[in-house]
């Protein structure tokens, strides 16, 4: 029973971080339409900056805070300079080419400033202490902070696009940006918003996804699965739902290490049930389970 | 095909080229050594395995970051059947090139219902899962999933041809034959339908095309033609690996790369594209991250500044130098303005 | 001064030239109609105005400004109001979210005033106002279009259409409401049209435009006495 509720923490803990990844994923793909394979390394660039902050001495929550402003500004800056033109061409294939090299120069650019081979790999500090003692009660440190910290950036996401204008007009756009520009919103000026904001939420999820890896030790390909996991979660919540990608990350998460610890036979293989996942429900309701309409709601 | 007939010197200059091409080609591996030829032979497998994802993709219009996993199939079909059944090298080619075809049609069925991105992400899921599961079910010595035919299976079948040279032969060889066979298949009645599907698929299937069977079809054969590269990998580089859990997925980025460097939807794009990225990453070999680093912003700077690839840059540049070249005095009145690029398709 | 006026507007759609030259002119506070057959290049005219094509020359004079190379955004902010043909609604937003976007633009705190106002006068909309668009019926949507339009105050009205895929008596309904929205606002609007009679019914100016040109225009009772515009646009 005890391993079984250290798998079912462990599975959160990590479905947290798939859930952050995939509403990033699910934010850029309702406000341009394209899935940014870029997004994991994105965001393992806004870990080393942040890892890097604290480096020299800054607090790891004032350094993330920083990342992600950062991260905001970038994410916006990439929209204007390489995804704009490249999505003006209407070429689907120019689009995948451009976030695939993103993908690659990114993490190479990674490598070069802040993870050289052969130095020692950096450490992400902690975000959350290990137990988290409440009177009586004795929680999973990890597993409880980072479910408050999904449950509050999903808090400021719904506030922000439900309750703000600023929010009213990025689902303008998301749902017609030809209507948008008629009633007088520059759709350009949302577009950079979407990915500043998937940036900026990559960047807590990068953060995040260090910080629980083995005694907060990263590297390069720190985000590379979890990007695959992602990329399971928002299949299954369906790719325009953000509540589908934060409930697909958490069951992804969960099922995945329930897997781990029970399944024998994939053992190794694990990463086989993501891409079964999206395989099957790309065939078989590619609208995912949260699929339009409900999204919404939000 | 359909596009202005090439004026005498034009067809001269084509002629000089391809026979000057051919020398070199012939000549190359004797005046140098294994070391280079071997990079030869890497250009060459590179190239059919990107000629592969280029009807796929370039003709066909089905983008794939999977065709990894077919050169990894081709390669790891070669090595077990070398090491186990101890079956002749040469042989082997031809099931890898089946078995790569069968994989192929495999993932051409779930591809027809989806796209774009979609299509992206599932192709994405075969390379990365190729090296894994062939990790758990492919034990090389040692227990690591390498599997390593003995050199001396891969000797030359040519008197008076070392290793190396005769290795660069056979890819040569098969380089040339599927490029001829690419180049017939383009302008046959099925490259037509391939090409019409690209463009409308709707339209293409009012006139009687048979949308699936033709995009299952092309998945298989472009399959097939990494199979052969993967296969033709294990003689060059001298085995099959799948330690690395990303190589298979960096191989389909390469070959996605090679086509559109070189120009997707053309024949000599994929060997120019494989050529200029052995070149890049033989340059850059030094530091390790500076290679992808300069792939990904290769593969980005492509798309601005040369969407159509190096052979459309070189098209276009042509199209301009030739009114000034032509100057024929029984003048085949070269009616210009022959624009390279397609026309945009009516919204 | 006129407050929108067209003099030799050209443009189309990549190398596809539509219109060729149109010239034409809507007085503040009166409604304009363009006639026109399918393909005329009466729903282009409606996009060189907003700026939504891609190569427009001449000038697109409103309110005296030429707004040729201004951006859809900037045209809209300048008071120009487009319901588009289809209708354009943000299908998965609520009625509610449709019609605050209308006033996006608008920084004064009249918008939960003009929100009643528009709810009254489409007493459906206020019904449906937490429903999403995209499960409305073509004419509810077609009142979501044009209420969505007014909620930015503009000083222009463009419709393309409004009667398209609606049954005679909801189209009829539509009319009526625009015609008394131009009484009592005085607002001023450029309607496209093939129901040429329920148009004219509500016009006070009409322009026929025949393969990228205007080749009729004048006072709208006069162009319904036409006989070339009856037998075209009005079947009898």
């Amino acid at each position: 029973m005890d391993l079984f509720l250290d798998q079912l923490a462990n599975g959160v803990s990590n479905g947290v971080i798939y859930a952050a990844v995939a509403l990033s994923l699910v934010i850029i793909y309702r406000t341009t339409g394209l899935l940014n394979f870029a997004q994991g390394e994105m965001a393992l660039f806004s870990a080393c900056i942040t890892w890097w902050l604290t480096e020299r001495g800054l607090g790891v929550w004032f350094a993330l805070l920083i990342s992600v402003a950062l991260a905001f500004v970038g994410g916006a800056l990439l929209e204007r300079l390489l995804i704009r033109p490249v999505m003006r061409t209407k070429n689907p294939l120019n689009v995948v080419i451009v976030t695939l090299g993103l993908f690659l120069g990114v993490n190479a650019l990674a490598a070069l400033i802040f993870i050289k081979p052969g130095a020692e790999a950096p450490i992400m500090p902690e975000l959350f202490p290990d137990e988290i003692v409440l009177g009586p009660l004795h929680a999973d440190g990890p597993m409880l902070g980072l479910g408050l910290l999904l449950a509050a950036t999903c808090l400021v996401l719904w506030a922000l696009l439900q309750k703000t204008k600023l929010g009213l007009a990025l689902r303008g756009v998301a749902s017609n940006a030809d209507s948008a520009a008629l009633v007088g919103i520059k759709p350009g000026q949302m577009l950079m918003i979407g990915w500043g904001l998937s940036a900026a939420l990559g960047a807590i999820a990068g953060t995040a996804a260090a910080s629980t890896a083995s005694n907060g030790a990263f590297d390069t390909s720190l985000m590379q699965q979890v990007l695959v996991y992602a990329f399971a979660a928002a299949a299954l919540g369906g790719f325009d739902s953000l509540l589908g990608a934060v409930v697909g990350g958490l069951v992804v998460g969960i099922a995945n290490s329930l897997t781990v610890q029970y399944v024998h036979a994939l053992e190794g293989i694990e990463l086989v049930l993501p891409f079964g996942l999206i395989l099957a429900v790309l065939l078989v309701r590619p609208n995912g389970l949260f699929g339009r309409n409900i999204v919404e709601r939000v | 095909m359909g596009a202005s007939a090439p004026s005498r010197s034009m067809l001269l200059l084509r002629i000089v080229a391809g026979v000057a091409l051919a020398v070199v080609a012939l000549i190359l591996p004797f005046t140098n050594n294994p070391e280079n030829n071997q990079i030869f032979s890497q250009v060459l497998y590179l190239a059919i395995a990107a000629m592969g994802l280029n009807l796929l993709t370039g003709f066909n219009g089905q983008v794939s970051i999977g065709h990894g996993a077919f050169f990894g199939l081709g390669a790891f079909t070669t090595a077990k059947l070398m090491t186990d059944q101890g079956m002749s090298f040469e042989l082997t080619i031809a099931i890898a090139a089946v078995l790569a075809a069968v994989l192929g049609v495999l993932v051409g069925f779930p591809a027809l219902r989806v796209k774009g991105s979609y299509l992206a992400l599932i192709t994405l899921g075969l390379s990365v899962l190729f090296p894994i599961v062939t990790k758990r079910f492919i034990k090389g010595p040692g227990g690591v999933p390498f599997l390593q035919p003995k050199r001396s299976d891969f000797d030359s079948l040519i008197t008076g041809l070392d290793r190396d040279q005769y290795a660069y032969f056979v890819c040569l060889l098969l380089l040339v034959a599927l490029f001829a066979a690419a180049w017939s298949l383009v302008h046959s009645r099925a490259g037509r339908a391939m090409i019409a599907v690209r463009d409308q698929e709707i339209a293409a299937s009012t006139v009687g095309v048979n949308v699936a069977r033709v995009k299952v079809a092309t998945f298989a054969l472009s399959a097939a033609y990494a199979g052969v590269a993967g296969s033709l990998s294990v003689m060059v580089d001298g085995g099959a690996d799948a330690s690395n859990v990303l190589l298979y997925f960096q191989k389909s980025i390469e070959f996605l790369i090679a086509v559109v460097i070189g120009g997707t939807a053309t024949i000599s794009g994929p060997l120019l594209g494989a050529a200029l990225l052995t070149f890049i990453r033989r340059r850059t070999s030094e530091t390790e991250a500076m290679a992808p680093a300069l792939l990904g912003a290769a593969l980005i700077a492509v798309v601005f500044v040369l969407p159509d690839g190096i052979v459309g840059g070189l098209r276009r540049l042509v199209a301009r130098v030739r009114p000034m070249v032509d100057h024929d005095p029984e003048g085949d009145a070269t009616p210009d303005a022959a624009t390279p690029s397609p026309t945009p398709s009516p919204s | 001064m006129s407050l929108l006026e067209l003099r030799g507007v050209s443009g189309g759609y990549g190398p596809v030239n539509v219109l060729e030259g149109i010239d034409l002119v809507v007085e503040e506070g009166e409604v304009a109609v363009i006639l026109g057959a399918n393909g005329a290049g009466k729903t282009t005219t409606l996009r060189a105005i907003c700026g939504m094509l891609d190569d427009t020359t001449g000038e697109v004079l409103f309110d005296g400004r030429d707004v040729i190379g201004s951006s859809t955004p900037e045209i809209a902010r300048a008071g120009v109001a487009h319901v588009p043909q289809g209708r354009g609604t943000f299908g998965d937003l609520t009625v509610d979210e449709n019609l605050r976007l209308g006033a996006i633009a608008r920084r004064d705190p009249g918008i939960d005033a003009d929100l009643g106002r528009w709810y009254e006068t489409f007493p459906r909309l206020a019904e449906r106002r937490a429903q999403l668009a995209g499960s409305m019926s073509g004419g509810e949507q077609q009142m979501l279009a044009i209420a969505r339009a007014l909620m930015g105050r503009p000083r222009l009205l463009l419709l393309d259409e409004p009667s398209l895929g609606l049954a005679p008596l909801i189209t009829r309904d539509v009319f009526e409401h625009l015609g008394e929205i131009n009484r009592t606002e005085g607002l001023t609007m450029l309607v496209v049209e093939q129901n040429a009679g329920l148009a004219l019914e509500i016009a006070q100016r009409g322009y026929v435009l025949e393969t990228g040109r205007i080749v009729l225009g004048g006072p709208a009772d006069q162009l319904a006495l036409d006989e070339d515009v009856r037998k075209a646009y009005l079947g009898f």
